[in-house]
């Protein structure tokens, strides 16, 4: 099969165990002492690179690229330890992330970068990303950067891609009652919205971190400064749901008399 | 103000609920509502745009509200940049009063809870399913748009069921059960029973017909658990990279965590929670009754009065 070029954007969010709260600013809502919280990866992004990944692996000669919005020092911390998960090439957009940045312009912003990769084919493009975001949550950033590098084949929340020897593939895509729809494609350029696939995350590799080091210090270095433009959304009000309940502990109820109370509760 | 209502047939060729609600959505906003199905039976991305972005051009809504379906989902942002709309996603809420059209929406998986408005037009709302009160039948009519030539390189091959079958988060079940990894920790004996858990968690779904949810960490359970366990998948997963489902009732057991591992939770009216830490941050606060036992034995019980 010939060689892929797979193109992965994740940017980066706050570390899950963190806790948010939004405050207001000139520029508009942000997170409160956000250049402090703790980023990871964007987790289903974090997913759509394991399997770029393990599918290079099995193709020889492919190259994975990760194309990754966020400011660099946040970028240059956060590369320490995904560096060491998989070999890849980074381009970093130095560019503000988080859940009330337009998801339009981040589009235009990635795209821009993607583009300046030098000697991209587009027509043998891989696209690959999170479903959607930790932080906007939108599922609608890979559909913009799509469109904007003229993909017309694009695939969401997806758990498997196999490819053929031919070069085509066949993916299953995430879909209501817990099924999957099954689709089939016959050529390239394709996107690719990740779910959870199914890849563990991979332990971290020195020897990895070390190939991908220098090649990423370079990148961060040349990250080129972007401010995607706030958008048209007009933020209101935002707020942390009050959503704290009375909570009725029972201690030292036996527990037949439990079960009778949740039997009697889910019957009721 | 001109209101495009988008839907789209179910698999069994009708009107699907999540559409009744985004009808029921527009209806709630007021003005001069259509609604369209402007695409085939054939759920594929490159045939759904150009017939999506047609039907949102032709119409000249200021307002396009559609039902935040997986084919939608797909399909709809590509179609509001083509016909050069602003599109927002997982819709809350919507309302017409001083300040125009807005609408609520979350950000950071649950966490933020955000309003918003947008002065441009059109602007497509892509509603969650499950919030809004479904349209009455009969109170709209939907008309089906012409067709749009467009070609694919893509295929339709048909669905299929997910390697968990049916033990995966079904919306249309009355409860939702949430096993948490604590279902794979040492009990009083010292020893771990995850064949145990697995059979106590899938008598409880078939003599109550629930459906299954899960925390992260029993989804990503080490070697030791999987194979009990192996009938659960990440399609079972709640949370941050999960579901958030809206079931009526909650029963979650041996869960635990704090705030950030509990949004997937967030939307179930009424919640209990059986686990053996009166303080667990997942129930404190979160549920309306912590039932503090050892849910092997509570569920055995529970098993035992729900079969006939």
């Amino acid at each position: 099969m010939k060689p892929l070029n797979i193109i992965v954007c994740g940017s980066i969010v706050p570390d899950p165990l963190q806790t948010l709260e939004p405050v207001e600013t000139p520029q508009g809502p942000a997170l409160k002492n956000e250049q402090m919280l703790p980023a990871v990866l964007d987790p289903w992004a974090a997913c759509a690179l394991y399997e770029a990944a393990h599918l290079a692996a099995s193709t020889p000669g492919s190259q994975v690229t990760l194309v990754s919005a966020g400011p660099a020092p946040k970028l240059r911390q956060l590369m320490m330890s995904v560096a060491q998960k998989a070999p890849f090439a980074l381009v970093a957009v130095n560019a503000p992330a988080g859940g009330f940045a337009d998801a339009r312009a981040t589009a235009a912003e990635l795209a821009k970068a993607i583009k300046a990769i030098p000697g991209l084919d587009m027509s043998n493009v891989l696209l690959f990303g999170g479903c959607s975001s930790a932080a906007r949550d939108a599922g609608v950033t890979m559909q913009f950067l799509a469109e904007e590098l003229g993909i017309s084949e694009f695939f969401q929340a997806v758990d498997e891609l196999k490819f053929s020897e031919d070069g085509s593939f066949t993916v299953l895509e995430r879909i209501e009652g817990g099924s999957y729809l099954k689709s089939s494609c016959k050529t390239l350029p394709a996107a690719i919205g990740w779910a959870t696939g199914s890849l563990p995350e991979p332990p971290n590799n020195p020897r990895t971190g070390m190939m991908n080091m220098p090649k990423i210090m370079a990148a961060l270095a040349k990250a080129q400064p972007a401010a995607p433009a706030a958008g048209g959304a007009k933020y209101l009000k935002t707020e942390i749901p009050s959503s704290k309940r009375d909570t009725r502990i029972v201690k030292d109820m036996p527990e037949e008399e439990i079960a009778r109370e949740i039997v009697q509760w889910i019957r009721g | 103000m001109k209101i495009l209502v988008l839907v789209h047939n179910g698999p069994d060729g009708k009107i699907a609920k999540a559409a009744l609600e985004a009808v029921g959505a527009a209806q709630s906003l007021g003005g001069e509502i259509s609604a369209v199905n402007p695409v085939g039976d054939v759920p594929l991305h490159s045939l759904d745009v150009p017939a999506l972005a047609t039907a949102i051009k032709s119409s000249g809504a200021d307002i396009v509200i559609a039902p935040g379906t997986s084919r939608f989902a797909r399909s709809l942002p590509a179609a509001a940049f083509r016909a050069g709309a602003e599109i927002d996603t997982h819709i809350t809420a919507v309302s017409n009063g001083p300040e125009g059209v807005t609408a609520q929406r979350w950000a950071y998986r649950q966490r933020i809870l955000c309003t918003i408005t947008r002065s441009a037009r059109p602007w497509v709302l892509m509603t969650d399913c499950g919030v809004f009160a479904p349209a009455e039948e009969g109170s709209f009519t939907v008309e089906n748009a012409a067709p749009v030539q467009a070609t694919a390189s893509s295929e339709c091959l048909g669905t299929q069921a997910a390697v968990a079958g049916e033990q995966t988060i079904r919306p249309d079940a009355e409860v939702l059960f949430v096993a948490g990894a604590g279902w794979t920790k040492k009990q009083a004996d010292g020893a771990t029973h995850p064949g145990e858990a697995a059979a106590l968690i899938k008598d409880f779904l078939a003599a109550s017909g629930a459906s299954l949810g899960s925390s992260k960490s029993l989804v990503e359970i080490g070697d030791e658990a999987k194979e009990a366990f192996g009938f659960m998948s990440h399609m079972n997963q709640v949370g941050q990279t999960g579901a958030t489902p809206r079931h009526k009732k909650g029963l979650s057991t041996c869960c635990h965590g704090e705030e950030p591992h509990v949004v997937g939770w967030r939307f179930i009216t009424e919640r209990r929670a059986v686990n053996i830490d009166a303080n667990c941050g997942w129930a404190q606060g979160k549920a309306d009754v912590l039932y503090v036992a050892d849910a092997f034995k509570v569920m055995s019980l529970v098993n035992g009065m729900l079969k006939p």
